[in-house]
This record gives C-alpha cells, sequence and structure tokens, in this order.
C-alpha cells in the first residue's frame, strides 16, 4: 500500500505541476529532458504509472480517517480514466511548495474540512493532464490522429481499428511530449460520464486496517532507535525547577535525562527503562498562570465579559444595526450558554520519532500538518526548514490536535542530545489528555430582538473564550488578523437576520487551547439553534417551519431542515418523547439533524433514541464515505453534548484516562441514519459538519418534551436535574 | 532478567525483559508486532487486546512474566492472509476510519465468535463495550459482526 514514491525519486521524464501552475489551466515550462523511455512513466508531479499498470497517486492530504487519501486520488484517477483496482497511494508527500492545498495557503495542512475542496479541479486537471500524455503517446505509435482515440479505465482505445492499449503497456515506451499537453477546466470530463466520483469504491487504506499492517507513527521502527518519555508538571506551563534524577540514573538501559521547556524527558534503550525512569524522576516545578484555573470561576467570569457590551470585543460580523433594533424591539429574548472543555483522545496518544544527524531532521509521526512538522523539526534542531524530511504515516485520529506538532518539538530537543540516534517519545494516556489543547471553555451571551408579531428584527451575539490562533500564530500577524474564527467564529448563520452583531472577547487564563472537531460551530450552533426553537415557541410556529421560512434566500439549507423533518417523521406525536432539530451551515455544508430523546427526570440522564441527518456538501465525491463521516462527526457531537468535559481545579485537570474522561461506547449509541444529498456544487466539508447539529437537536427536544431550556454543554444528568427543577 | 518464553502467533518466543514489562509492549517493541496498539494502559480501551490461549487480554495490563508459556495470538497472528470471515467482514462493511483501534475490535469480536457463533444484537454490543473507537464506527462494526453471524 505504502510505495516510497518521493518526488526525488521520480524519474527524469518526471514534471512538476508547481502550486502556482494550477489556477485556471495547468501551466508547463520547457521540458528538461524526454528521452529517457525506460521505467514508470511521470506525466507530472501527482502520478506515476507503472510499466505494470500500477499508478501511484500523491495525497496530498493527511489520512486521519476521513477517506481522503481515497478521495483525493480517486479524483485524480476519475479524469485519467484510470482503473481503479491498479491505483495506489504514494507517501504522503512533504514539499508544500508542490503540494500545498490552494484552499489553505498553499499549505500542508489537513484541517477545517479543506481537503476535498481545496484540491478538487487541481487534481482533476492533473489526472486529464495525465490521460493526454497517455493518449499522444498512443497516437504516435499508432500513427492516428489523437482525436480519433478514447480512453477507458486504463485502455487507450482506438475505435477505428479496434486496437486497444493499456496504460502501462503504453507507460513502458511513453515519452512525454515538449510541450506538454496544456489543460483547461474545459478539458475536463462531463459530471455525466463519471465513473468514479459520487460512485462508492472501496477505500484504499482499509485492507491494511483489518491485518495490522497499516503504520501509524507510533509503529515507527529505526535501527537503533531509542525510547522516550517525558515528566510533565501538573499544571500547564509550569517549568522544571529543580531535578533529582539520582534514582532514574540507575535504572538499567537510561541512556539521558534531559530538561525540556515543558518537562523532563528521559532517553532509554528500551520503552521499559524510559517509563521506570519517569517514575523515578523527582521534580519541583515553577509556578504558572493556569494554578488559578478552576472552570467554575473561570466560566462566571466569562459570563460577565459575554454580558457587558461596553467592555471591547472584536468585530466578528456587523450587519445593520443590532443595538438600536433590539431597544426598538417590542420583545428581547436574552440567554447565556456555557460549553466545557472537551478532550480530543485521539485513540493514537501523541507521539514522534526523530533522528538528528549533524544539520539533518528526519521526523516520523501522524501529524495533520506536514508544513508545521518541518519548521517545528528545523526550530527545535536548530536548523532550517529543508534541512527537515518529514515523514508522515496514517493517524490514528485527529481531529484538530495533531497540527500542533508540540510533541514533535519536544522530541526533536530530545533526539538533539543523541545525534546520530533515532529516539522515539510516546505519551501516555495521561500525557495526553492533560496536555492537550481543548476545544475553549466558551461563555456566549445572545439577545434576540423580536417585533410585536415575533418576527426577529435584531440579534446580538457575544462569544467569550481564550483564543487558539493568538497561540499559534506569530504576534504581529495575529494583531493583524485580530479576528480567532478557530475559537471565536461560527457566529454568523444562513437565516435572513435583518440586523446582526457577532463580538468574540479573547480572555487568556493560562491553559492552552485548540481546534476541536467542529471548531466554534460546536458550541456557536447550540446558542444559535436553541434560540430559534425559543423563537419558534414564542410565536407559536412550527420550529422546522420557521428555519424554513428563514432560509429562503438558500433553498439548499431548507432542502436538508425538509429533508430531516421528513426522515424522522417530524410532527408525529411519541409518547414520553420528542424530536428535536437543528440545522448548519458550518464548514461550507449545510447540515440538518433531528434527534428523538427521553428525559429521566429522577436521574436527570438523557437518552438519545435516534438521530437522523441531511446533509448538501456539494458533489458527493464518496457517498457512503460522507455518510459515514457525518456519523463519526455526530459521535463527536453526542459526546460534547452529553458527556466529555474537562474540569480543571486549581490548574490540574481532573480526568486522567477513559474512565474519568468519558467518550460514547458502543452502548451509548442510538441509531443514526443519514440521507446525503449530491447536488452540482462544488465539494465543501464533511470531516467535520455533522458536529454542530447535535447539541442543539438534544437540548431542542428537551424543550419540547419538558418547557425547559438547557443551556450548558454537556448537559450532564447533574445539570439537567437542575435545569428541571 | 531470566529469558521468559510464550508462544505467539503459533511461533515459540523468548524475551528478555523485565518480568512486570507489559506483554503490550513485549509485543510491540521487543518483537516489533506493531498491529497491536496502546491506548490507555489501564484496560480501558480494548486498543491493545490479543487472545491469551484464547482469551480476549487487554496485553496493555499484562505482565510478560504471567505469559509463560502460553499462547499468543494478535491480529498478524488471527489468519495467514486477512481471510477470517470478520477481516473480510470489516472489509465489506468498510468499517475502519483512523483504524486505529481496529485490530482490538476485530480481535475481541473473533473471541465472541469463538465461544459464541450467533450472538444476538445485545450480546454483541455487551461483549464489545469495553473497546472504545474515537471515530465511532461502531454501527458498522455491529454490522460486520452480524454479516459473520448470519454466515
Amino acid at each position: 500500500m505504502w510505495q516510497d514514491v518521493s518526488s526525488k525519486k521520480l524519474s527524469r521524464r518526471s514534471f512538476l505541476v508547481t502550486a502556482s501552475g494550477v489556477g485556471v489551466a495547468v501551466a508547463f515550462g520547457s521540458l528538461p529532458d524526454v528521452a529517457s523511455a525506460a521505467g514508470p512513466l511521470a506525466p507530472n508531479a501527482w502520478v506515476t504509472i507503472g510499466e505494470d499498470g500500477i499508478i501511484t497517486i500523491v495525497p496530498p492530504a493527511v489520512e486521519m480517517g476521513q477517506g481522503v487519501q481515497t478521495s483525493l486520488p480517486l479524483i485524480l484517477a476519475e479524469d485519467l480514466d484510470a482503473d481503479w483496482s491498479k491505483v495506489r497511494i504514494a507517501a504522503t508527500p512533504d514539499d508544500d511548495k508542490l503540494y500545498g492545498n490552494p484552499a489553505f495557503r498553499n499549505q500542508l495542512t489537513t484541517v477545517g474540512s479543506f481537503a476535498v475542496t481545496g484540491y478538487y479541479e487541481r487534481l482533476r486537471l492533473a489526472g486529464a493532464q495525465a490521460r493526454a500524455v497517455l493518449l499522444a503517446n498512443a497516437a504516435e505509435v499508432w500513427s492516428v490522429p489523437v482525436m480519433e482515440l478514447t480512453t477507458e479505465s486504463g485502455m487507450v482505445v482506438h475505435a477505428h481499428s479496434g486496437r486497444r492499449i493499456s496504460y502501462g503497456d503504453l507507460a513502458k515506451t511513453a515519452k512525454l511530449p515538449n510541450p506538454l499537453p496544456q489543460i483547461s477546466p474545459a478539458d475536463l470530463k462531463p459530471a455525466s460520464q463519471f465513473r468514479l466520483i459520487g460512485k462508492d469504491v472501496p477505500r484504499l487504506d482499509i485492507a491494511a486496517k483489518v491485518d495490522g499492517t497499516a503504520k501509524y507513527g507510533i509503529d515507527t521502527q529505526l535501527p537503533g532507535m531509542l525510547y522516550a518519555t517525558i515528566l510533565y508538571p501538573s499544571v500547564q506551563h509550569q517549568k522544571p525547577e529543580q531535578i533529582d534524577d539520582s534514582a532514574a540514573k540507575a535504572v538499567k538501559g537510561l541512556v539521558r535525562v534531559v530538561a525540556l521547556p515543558a518537562g523532563v524527558g528521559v532517553i532509554a534503550e528500551t520503552i521499559e527503562a524510559a517509563h521506570k525512569a519517569k517514575d523515578a524522576l523527582r521534580v519541583s516545578w515553577s509556578a504558572a498562570r493556569a494554578q488559578t484555573y478552576t472552570n467554575e470561576q473561570i466560566l462566571q467570569d466569562y459570563s460577565a465579559i459575554a454580558a457587558d457590551w461596553s467592555q471591547p470585543g472584536i468585530e466578528m460580523l456587523n450587519k445593520g444595526d443590532a443595538a438600536a433594533a433590539l431597544k426598538d424591539a417590542a420583545k428581547v429574548l436574552a440567554a447565556d450558554f456555557f460549553s466545557e472543555h472537551v478532550s480530543h483522545v485521539c485513540m493514537e496518544p501523541l507521539n514522534a520519532t526523530v533522528k538528528v544527524d549533524s544539520d539533518k531532521v528526519g521526523t516520523w509521526s501522524g501529524n495533520q500538518s506536514p508544513t508545521n512538522m518541518k519548521i517545528l523539526g528545523a526550530l527545535a534542531a536548530g536548523t532550517t526548514p529543508d534541512k527537515v524530511t518529514v515523514h508522515t504515516t496514517f493517524l490514528g485520529g485527529g481531529f484538530g490536535r495533531k497540527t500542533d506538532g508540540d510533541e514533535l518539538f519536544q522530541t526533536t530537543l530530545l533526539a538533539k542530545a543523541v545525534p546520530g540516534r533515532a529516539v522515539k517519545m510516546i505519551w501516555s494516556r495521561e500525557d495526553d489528555i492533560m496536555n492537550d489543547k481543548f476545544r475553549p471553555l466558551t461563555a456566549q451571551h445572545v439577545e434576540v430582538g423580536l417585533d410585536a408579531s415575533g418576527n426577529i428584527v435584531g440579534w446580538r451575539h457575544r462569544i467569550v473564550n481564550e483564543s487558539y490562533l493568538a497561540r499559534i500564530m506569530p504576534p504581529d500577524l495575529f494583531a493583524q488578523l485580530k479576528q480567532d474564527r478557530v475559537s471565536g467564529g461560527g457566529g454568523e448563520m444562513s437565516y435572513a437576520i435583518p440586523n446582526h452583531r457577532v463580538e468574540w472577547v479573547r480572555a487568556p487564563r493560562g491553559v492552552d487551547v485548540g481546534a476541536w472537531r467542529g471548531i466554534a460551530a460546536g458550541y456557536t450552533k447550540f446558542a444559535i439553534e436553541t434560540l430559534i426553537d425559543e423563537v419558534a415557541t414564542l410565536k407559536g410556529v412550527d420550529p422546522v417551519a420557521l428555519r424554513i421560512a428563514m432560509l429562503e434566500d438558500d433553498p439548499r439549507a431548507a432542502t436538508v431542515v425538509k429533508t430531516v423533518a421528513d426522515m424522522a417523521n417530524w410532527g408525529q406525536k411519541r409518547q414520553d418523547r420528542a424530536v428535536g432539530i437543528a440545522f448548519s451551515d458550518a464548514l461550507r455544508s449545510r447540515t440538518a439533524a433531528a434527534a428523538e430523546v427521553s428525559v429521566d427526570e429522577a436521574s436527570g440522564k438523557i437518552k438519545v433514541h435516534h438521530i437522523w441527518a441531511a446533509v448538501d456538501a456539494g458533489l458527493a465525491v464518496q457517498p457512503r464515505n460522507i455518510a459515514a463521516q457525518i456519523e463519526s462527526a455526530m459521535t463527536f457531537g453526542l459526546g460534547a453534548a452529553l458527556i466529555e468535559q474537562i474540569t480543571l481545579k486549581d490548574g490540574v485537570v481532573q480526568q486522567t484516562n477513559f474512565h474519568e474522561y468519558r467518550v460514547m461506547r458502543m452502548s451509548d449509541m442510538p441509531p443514526m441514519d443519514v440521507k446525503v444529498i449530491s447536488t452540482d456544487y462544488k465539494p465543501t466539508g464533511i470531516g467535520e459538519a455533522g458536529v454542530p447539529v447535535v447539541a442543539p437537536a438534544i437540548a431542542n427536544a428537551v424543550a419540547l418534551l419538558t418547557g425547559k431550556r438547557l443551556r450548558h454543554l454537556p448537559m450532564t444528568p447533574d445539570r439537567v436535574k437542575r435545569g428541571l427543577a | 532478567m531470566a529469558a521468559i518464553g510464550f508462544t505467539i502467533n503459533g511461533e515459540m518466543v523468548s524475551v528478555e525483559a523485565a518480568h512486570d514489562t507489559p506483554l503490550l509492549w513485549v509485543i510491540r517493541e521487543h518483537l516489533k508486532l506493531t498491529g497491536t496498539k496502546f491506548g490507555c494502559g489501564i484496560a480501558q480501551c480494548g486498543a491493545c487486546t490479543v487472545h491469551v490461549d484464547g482469551e480476549p487480554t487487554r496485553s496493555c495490563s499484562v505482565q510478560v512474566a504471567d505469559i509463560r508459556d502460553k499462547q499468543v495470538t494478535t491480529i498478524e497472528g488471527l489468519s495467514p492472509d486477512s481471510s477470517h470471515p470478520l477481516q473480510k467482514a470489516w472489509i465489506a462493511e468498510q468499517v475502519p476510519q483512523c483504524g486505529y483501534c481496529q485490530s482490538g475490535q476485530i480481535m475481541q469480536a473473533a473471541a465472541l465468535l469463538q465461544r459464541n457463533p450467533r450472538p444476538t444484537r445485545d450480546e454483541i454490543i455487551a461483549h464489545m463495550d469495553g473497546n472504545i473507537c474515537r471515530c465511532g464506527t461502531y454501527s458498522r462494526i455491529i454490522a460486520a459482526i452480524e454479516s459473520v453471524r448470519g454466515a
């Protein structure tokens, strides 16, 4: 499955389609040398055609379960007209000049559900170009006009003479024409002829994931490799002051103890020696700001800031005059919303393997950003990014955690202490949770102004939390950007609201936050969508009908709402149960969900009996995989809605492992039905789109059932009991 | 630190490791069989599930000394060529997403079918509930097991 096809190993017949070279058309310069006809044919940097007919395609986004190392190669294979059974995935590249995502600052960073969106056209063009090269060669071999040739599933066909030749046989003698064929979007295959896009094909990564051969970062094995662990403080950003390593040094197999800014690392000959030496360390730590961090107090503090419009906030959105509209409103609905920290807990705990050899650095890890890993490896090793080779394996989960690269940075510092030897550093689950970059603890205050007939005339929304981007961006760049859409975004909505203002307030308190699947929409849609239901109740109208009416400018959005209502038999009375609905336009997709819910008022436990979802993410490249992703994201949504929370007490994370940080298990899962609506629009995000709709759908069902509004996530039994009292 | 002998995937091995070393790390880092995964270290997630004398076992929470002379089967030894009915079913149902937990899921499910070839849906859920899948592939796991059960 994994073939080592890096750009430097491509044959000299390769031609690089550079990042800047593709816009409207694939641009080409003059060719270096086209004489050689031996070895595989590489018409451009994206695809190699072997003499055996094997088509190896470079996957520019990382595979963390979202199926992108199938859907991206498939897009190229479509316009190449490849035989899908012959397609293989090349190694994940680390050259962002060649392979960076045009929708994400030309970086090799797999985030924000941008992969298919960003690469769709480029990969189609690359596939069409490779096909054109094959056609040109067949025309020359058969001495026929290229116009008379067609292709079908890995074969070039000349219908007049009945001749056929496979891509592999053509590759044996093929030359790259000079100049290479120019390709523009007009040359791409019409959608009516798609054989792969929109048809479900088996994922390329699955066979290796059922027999133990799939390689994740943690599986890295290198000759002479050492093992490392890191002792961390119990409060984030405390630093080691005094290190007593006398007992650690007595552990057989210990190689080095290394003080790091973030903790104390031990390097040993075996993993068990590394574990023992870590346990034997005695370290005193400096003070850190986070020592005063306790969730309840921070939320109170945030809540006061959220409701106080006199305090400065960053404008995230401003339409009309919301303040004036609220002043003149017949009625104002005001509500405060809270959401606790949640943790990524990827099943593969963070780990990295790094080898520093004079000024050369090699890294091996499952990460979401080869671009970031290259920079971090260089920074830690004291060299430049061009000296760093980033090997990216499969990821055992990512969900936004594996862009930061803190584990790789720290491992590089350790590897620097033992030059010439690879060091594999693995976090324990406890390290992984305690050092997570949590979804931010968030308070929101929303005021909705209604006229005498209950129509929305104004909407003000303030979001208060710590910033993710302020932590990861250089300060001067963040000062220019000001808006953090990861932490403070998601206030926008597709509903027609005449006067709308959204502000975000950054309120740092010493605990790092990160990007968690669904980002800010995971809590902003909870506020927005439950308030829409409240407006419907006040107005005495059906929540589905109200949404459809307010979405009249976006028929695709109205369609998903209507579709999910039909799936859930909306309007049908249930005994002791209710169905709640929610809509989300986050991640550029339209998603709606309905949840059938009951509440045990004595225990406060919410039971979700069924969830239905409908999604329109434009052209559905892999419908079955999209359904799987929506289910997966809704599983995250369920966890964040009902059970997942990280609490800090005086800065110490109270949940250490899966017995304390609960995630959804098989017995917790309701049946899910997902309808994927494929439309002719450009594909949009699917990996996260299912998250934001779940919590509001559940809360809306609870309100229909009990008349009570739950506004604090997760809706744990104790909070539900308080909410219903 | 005397050598500890046991059988893994039908092969006799002898391992030099401290007796309290978790079996998981012996399998992964001494024997380099990396299909068995580390998830939590305290038998709470099931990613490290192997069979010890046929019993599904969390290898992170068993000391290697306790395995002496026993038979260990890992995902690599479940079938010689991915031909175990569950492996085929996992592919047919396209179960894995990130895939990291799936070795443990398959080993856990294989142990169920060995002792109960026709489990009900509730029996499947009860047996599999200790295995976390963060990607939420549970419905497909159930479907895959049910497809084998029905065969």
